[in-house]
């Protein structure tokens, strides 16, 4: 069975350096089985990041990927509070470089339209678009997007296909919220592995739009991966949602750049 | 590595088996809990559903499993949650489930209840969710408990929390249990054994560190989790258990291949140190 993580960063291992990070996730990522690892931010976390922030992170997932291009795909951090240096950093690292995805995170919520700009140039890239998301019993962040949030901005643009980060993390409200909404995906990282989530999701979304991420490495690879090895579906199924899916998602900026994969 | 030797290995049914290749004891897994979690459905849960859930642990290589129910969590009628866990095992479960017996000691007559479980049900364990329950583990009423539980020889399961409080349901948000009385509490009680579940590698590395308790894996998260913690953490003092069902069982299974244990460490957590504690071997 192939398997693409969706969801890494270089936080949760050893290593000084983003090459040494890279290095010892994919030991671990060997051990598990795990073929391509989607990377972005983490050496430093910064949760409302100034430009020079972006910079910085976006310069160490590249350093990160360097290294390994055929084991990792870069995507570069973005904020909707910066949206002229976010632009600059698309046509870096997406337009004129490696990396094949953007990430969006806690800064500003999706459902404001001052975000567009971001998403529709990551369209014309053909990127795959990353969108955190929580339902948080105990309250969001200020600008941390809900699922409901990603609905809003997905009805804008309803033919870019965009990924909801966590599905959620309350998956039974995210799956829900996002069910309607045909372009989203379901990523099913970086949550407890509660037992139900995958089912439900195949169940109410349909195989094709559910995908495997791990949030590795403050996540464990055996956890998230339990909850696709773990599940009442058939392999046929596990197959679409550890590797063909994400895959399917990746191939027209991955064949424009004639990266095979 | 190549994509094709990642091809070779990376079926979960290769995976899976590699592990349990490893484990020729079988596993012991010190952390399941039997019946319907009020928040989600969970497969086979039903009282008719308890042979096949069995033989799902089964042919994973579980070969004895600790269980308490949920109803032990809910019922102010401990008594009859204990034992109706104690008839469904005896009806269902062919001596996989050892039954663990819940007790609540902010109830009225709680020592019955112990008294029944030790010499009724014939449990060696009860399991104690002082969140749920109300109370504080440097309360008196804890030392009390434990003291009674030692006395009756019986090993003490604490859990620490149940679900991520983000994604608890808002009328019942219940926060971890704050574990860093535990280590003044178990010092007064002499021969106490206790385990505490899904504690997460922040309470092990914190209120844990230099207690005399065991501890089990299903909430170690981080890549290598394992052997990230026996890096402080005593061998003799880790045990497997999964959170099955309201977890995929398989999570805790996969880390023992995520991290990188020797044959001997292999066996301490999947069946040796739990063995040791309640002095039994498994039902095979």
């Amino acid at each position: 069975m192939r398997i693409w993580d969706l969801h890494c960063h270089l936080s949760g291992v050893p290593g000084l350096t983003p090459e040494e990070r890279m290095g010892a996730l994919l030991r671990y990522a060997d051990r598990m089985g795990i073929e391509r690892l989607c990377v972005y931010m983490g050496m430093k976390w910064s949760q409302d990041p100034t430009p020079d922030d972006l910079t910085k992170q976006n310069g160490e997932a590249l350093r990160a990927i360097t290294k390994h291009p055929d084991r990792t795909f870069g995507f570069v951090y973005l904020s909707a509070k910066h949206v002229e240096h976010s632009l600059a950093e698309l046509e870096k690292h997406v337009a004129n470089g490696p990396m094949v995805g953007v990430k969006l995170w806690v800064a500003k919520r999706c459902d404001d339209p001052q975000i567009d700009p971001i998403i529709k140039r990551a369209a014309e890239l053909k990127a795959v678009i990353f969108q955190h998301t929580w339902f948080k019993t105990n309250g969001n962040y200020a600008g941390e997007s809900t699922p409901d949030d990603l609905v809003a901005l997905a009805k804008r643009f309803p033919d870019v296909p965009m990924i909801c980060g966590h599905t959620g993390g309350t998956w039974q409200l995210g799956i829900r919220a996002i069910r309607n909404q045909k372009n989203l995906f379901a990523d099913l990282a970086g949550s407890d592995p509660t037992a139900g989530i995958t089912e439900m999701a195949v169940r109410e979304l349909g195989a094709g739009r559910v995908i495997y991420g791990s949030d590795g490495g403050g996540r464990s690879f055996a956890s998230q991966l339990a909850k696709v090895h773990g599940a009442e579906i058939s392999d046929e199924v596990k197959q679409k949602i550890f590797c063909d899916n994400l895959r399917g998602l990746m191939l027209p900026i991955l064949n424009a750049k004639g990266v095979k994969a | 590595m190549t994509r094709r030797a990642f091809l070779g290995c990376s079926t979960a049914a290769t995976m899976l088996a590699a592990a349990s290749a490893n484990e020729p004891e079988g596993i012991i897994d010190c952390n399941v809990t039997i019946g319907q979690w009020p928040f989600r459905y969970l497969a086979g849960q039903e009282t008719s559903g308890l042979p096949a859930f069995c033989q799902r642990l089964k042919s994973k290589g579980v070969t004895q499993g600790w269980a308490a129910s949920s109803e032990g969590i809910f019922y102010p009628d401990i008594a009859r949650a204990n034992e109706l866990l104690h008839e469904r095992f005896v009806e269902y479960s062919a001596r996989l489930l050892i039954p663990v017996g819940s007790i609540n000691p902010s109830l009225p007559a709680w020592r019955d209840d112990l008294g029944r479980c030790k010499d009724k049900h014939e449990m060696k364990i009860i399991r104690l969710h002082p969140n749920f329950h109300g109370y504080k583990l440097d309360d008196p009423v804890f030392t009390e408990l434990l003291s009674a539980a030692t006395e009756a020889k019986l090993l003490v399961q604490i859990t620490a929390q149940m679900e991520d409080e983000r994604t608890q349901h808002p009328l019942m948000r219940v926060p971890p249990v704050d574990l860093k009385p535990l280590g003044d509490v178990i010092k007064r009680v002499p021969g106490a054994r206790v385990m505490v579940l899904n504690a997460n590698a922040s309470m092990i590395a914190t209120a844990l560190r230099g207690v005399d308790v065991s501890v089990d894996i299903a909430m170690l998260e981080g890549v290598g989790g394992i052997e990230n913690i026996l890096a402080t953490w005593p061998l003799e003092r880790l045990v497997f258990g999964s959170h099955a069902p309201l977890f995929y069982w398989e999570a805790a299974k996969l880390k023992l291949q995520e991290s990188e244990l020797s044959t001997g460490q292999l066996a301490a957590i999947t069946h040796g140190n739990a063995a040791a504690l309640i002095g039994v071997g498994t039902s095979h």
